[in-house]
């Protein structure tokens, strides 16, 4: 038998040390579980200090006596190696450790055991918890806004419809993967934006403009059944075909002589709020600022010094006022530059202004991965023969773009983040409801519920996002 | 813009502005001109940005690190720390340290002090304030003792180039900066008293503290937000820079015989921070553009003082906006312009 030295634990007394330091360590822990959960305090007949800092020296011990390396156990070896590996790491983490025990019990009662759930007033929330009854009563306005409530349906049915109409992509087969990059950037967004102007703003659509759409739908979806031969001539013929039949057979004369339809009450863009605001807003201005970033980027590498000059300006000017002064310039100071009769709607205002600061931060990105592309890439194309958007369409932005998916996924997830600075203008969306919610006086006093609930929806939808994100750039990466 | 009556031209700025800033760096009140009120609210914006960007910095630092750490538990916690506070929107979380969390402190009159002299409270928080005497005197002595400073410096490079003796240039800055100011307490006749702040009685139901600085709740919800937002970003900076340098270079240099304090002072951070700085100076861009989000929760910054109250009274929004952007401008291309002048000097010197 090896003597003892606890002051340098080794493997030859392996399970005396590991024996000893374990049941110090579970004995630490042990008397913070106790003292947070069940305020029970075994040492209470300690002086204060040394009783409140002593599982802090115990587990310090404990640790100490089980950093024994290479013990040929697997277990202890992970741990040492984790949490244990010398002095200072064994003290940060006994303090990790320590800290999320003392803080789960406020936490736990306060989010779900003294909290309120059922009710809907504030009488209902009595206990010293949370009330959730608040958001539950609330729940439609964070969502909807103003909305009316029984129109609500709408908002709900065009996301539903455009979140499966987006969703076809992952449904492509190969044949009609290369159509998705036209159908994602032209057809879709002027789906989605008939979707909001008919179904969520109740304007009127003009038939024949309809009429295109539902020829359009029905014969691409007819198309998926034709044999790949004859397409060529079937897309030429059917469309126009089923166009005319739609609007000259199937329906009444009345309504071609109207020449529009609204089936729906007219919703003004005051009344949108909550989160689908959220969603529109920042589906809008993603769209938007894309496109217009990538030609600012193309602009600042031009070689025409005035399209130059013209793109720095912008984008150095964008990129460096905030975004509030940008929504006051659309608020207060755009409204002057109008002819006085015309007027634009202070939603579409907000969405252009945001649509042109996030591009110029775009174009920075994209920038940034045009100029990694070596320049052979561009003497390559230039040899082919390739003219200025044939080489940049098929062999530059393809590469660049690749390159720059992570800080281009940054950029949209600011945006995001970006989309409730719009209470400048008076539109409320989520967090503009919960402030609105705060201060009415029958529910005063439930600030922290609602900027909980908040933060909840927002951390989803952002880390979503980014984790989407990363997987892209994943799919994407290529050996260099 | 003549259709509807509206003239343009900067002369309303010398006109009396008749309005109140509640916090203010200058004096101020309602019968100074619209440009003073212009000048407060940049200072207040200034002021929320260097606090901003000093505790953003060192919390981004911190967690940087901690996120190369080996030890599981404190990367996981600064992790969890990022992904958090980078996914929720900076305005939410402005509001939450104002109405939500801010809001549950104490009442002045039941506030506990921390130390004996700090009172946190619902009104704002209440620190000691130093009262000075011949402040001139203290301020040439630490001047001096920066120029003193920068000479040993100079010379300790010399030293080191031409005889290769390293002269401890840290301590010896440490102690310059102490003695001297000390020096001027003994024989400037500098003094300094500190003010303590007293809890004193309004009205029946009312109370405040007298005496010492004011923080108001206003501008530590907004300090507090602008910088555990910013630095997480800056906190990825900082892993990023950290995690550039090539384990090679580490190993070369321990295999000529460096220490690891001095690894990491020659060979890693010179490295790290040509990595670090570009992106880093576009967190401090974004967090002086974000200050601008005090409008929200009425810190009167310039946003709120100048593009909200001065706009609402004298209806100049296309100069006023005007001038609000170009301050930003300005304050952004400074900034950049610093910061490009920093990573110039600590960039590799090619041939």
């Amino acid at each position: 038998m090896n003597k003892l030295n606890f002051l340098s634990p080794d493997k030859n007394n392996l399970y005396a040390y590991l024996y000893s330091g374990i049941s110090l360590f579970s004995l630490s822990i042990l008397l913070v579980f106790l003292n947070s959960f069940f305020s029970l305090d075994l040492t209470s007949f300690l002086p204060g200090t040394i009783s409140y800092f002593l599982p802090l020296i115990i587990g310090f011990i404990g640790l100490h006596l089980i950093r024994i390396e290479y013990s040929g156990i697997k277990f202890l070896d992970i741990i040492n190696k984790n949490i244990n590996t010398n002095k200072f790491n064994a003290l940060l983490s006994l303090l990790i450790i320590f800290a999320v025990i003392k803080s789960l019990p406020p936490l736990l009662s306060w989010f779900i055991i003294d909290a309120n759930f059922a009710g809907d007033s504030k009488d209902a929330c009595s206990g010293s918890g949370a009330c959730w009854a608040y958001i539950k009563t609330w729940f439609n306005r964070f969502m909807y806004g103003m909305y009316p409530n029984a129109e609500q349906w709408r908002i709900n049915l065009s996301f539903i419809a455009l979140a499966f109409l987006g969703g076809v992509g992952f449904f492509a087969t190969e044949k009609f993967k290369k159509y998705l990059t036209l159908y994602y950037v032209v057809v879709y967004p002027i789906i989605a934006f008939l979707f909001i102007f008919f179904f969520i703003s109740g304007g009127p659509i003009f038939f024949d403009f309809s009429y295109g759409i539902i020829a359009a739908v029905i014969s691409i979806i007819i198309g998926f059944f034709i044999p790949s031969k004859f397409k060529m001539y079937y897309f030429l013929i059917i469309p126009i075909t089923i166009y005319i039949l739609l609007k000259y057979v199937f329906f009444y004369e009345e309504l071609i002589e109207l020449g529009k339809i609204q089936a729906f009450e007219w919703v003004e863009t005051g009344a949108w709020g909550g989160l689908s605001l959220t969603f529109i807003v920042s589906f809008f201005c993603l769209i938007f600022c894309f496109p217009v970033g990538l030609f600012l980027s193309l602009g600042r590498r031009s070689d025409l010094p005035i399209i130059k000059y013209i793109s720095i300006g912008f984008i150095e000017f964008w990129r460096g006022v905030p975004l509030i002064t940008v929504l006051f310039m659309s608020s207060v100071m755009f409204p002057m530059f109008l002819p006085e009769d015309m007027f634009i709607d202070k939603l579409v205002r907000v969405i252009i202004a945001i649509s042109l600061f996030e591009a110029a931060y775009v174009a920075e990105v994209i920038r940034g991965g045009l100029q990694a592309l070596p320049r052979g890439q561009y003497d390559a194309a230039k040899s082919l023969g390739m003219g200025y958007w044939k080489m940049h369409i098929f062999v530059i932005l393809p590469q660049a773009l690749k390159l720059v998916i992570p800080g281009i996924a940054n950029t949209f997830l600011a945006l995001v983040k970006d989309t409730p600075l719009i209470f400048v203008v008076g539109l409320l969306e989520i967090v503009g409801m919960l402030n609105l919610a705060k201060t009415n006086p029958e529910w005063l006093g439930f600030a922290m519920e609602g900027y909980v609930f908040a933060s909840i929806v927002f951390f989803i939808i952002c880390y979503a996002m980014s984790k989407y994100s990363y997987n892209l750039e994943q799919k994407y990466k290529t050996e260099r | 813009m003549e259709n509807r009556g509206i003239t343009f031209g900067y002369g309303f700025l010398s006109q009396e502005s008749s309005f109140d800033v509640q916090f203010s760096l200058i004096e101020y009140d309602g019968s100074h001109s619209y440009f003073r009120a212009y000048l407060v609210g940049l200072l207040n914006t200034i002021l929320v940005s260097v606090i901003g960007i000093i505790f953003a910095t060192i919390i981004g630092v911190v967690v940087g690190i901690s996120r190369l750490s080996s030890n599981y538990l404190i990367e996981r916690t600064a992790a969890i720390y990022v992904e958090f506070f980078r996914n929720i929107p900076l305005l939410l979380q402005i509001f939450f340290w104002y109405f939500a969390a801010l809001r549950a402190l104490p009442l002045p009159e039941k506030a506990e002090p921390m130390f004996g002299v700090f009172f946190l409270t619902i009104k704002g928080f209440f620190v000691p304030a130093f009262v000075w005497n011949n402040l001139d005197i203290f301020i040439y002595s630490v001047i001096a003792a920066i120029i003193a400073i920068v000479f040993v410096r100079i010379y300790a490079r010399k030293k080191q180039e031409n005889q290769g003796i390293q002269t401890p240039v840290l301590s010896i800055s440490i102690g310059l900066l102490i003695i001297l100011p000390l020096l001027s307490f003994f024989l400037g006749g500098v003094d300094a008293t500190v003010e303590i702040p007293v809890i004193k009685q309004l009205s029946q139901t009312s109370f405040t503290y007298e005496g010492g600085l004011k923080l108001p709740p206003e501008l530590i919800s907004l300090a507090l937000a602008l910088s555990l937002y910013t630095a997480t970003f800056i906190a990825e900076c900082v892993r990023a820079g950290v995690q550039g340098v090539s384990k090679g270079q580490k190993e070369a240099a321990a295999s000529i015989g460096l220490t690891p304090n001095q690894v990491l002072k020659l060979v890693v951070m010179p490295q790290a921070l040509r990595i670090i700085i570009p992106p880093t100076t576009n967190q401090y861009l974004n967090l002086t553009k974000n200050s601008s989000l005090a409008a929200a929760i009425a810190y009167p910054d310039l946003v709120l003082v100048f593009a909200g109250t001065a706009l609402m009274q004298t209806g100049r929004a296309i100069e006023i906006v005007s001038i609000t952007m170009l301050t930003y401008l300005t304050l952004s291309i400074t900034i950049s312009i610093f910061m490009n002048w920093y990573n110039k000097k600590i960039a590799i010197k090619e041939k």
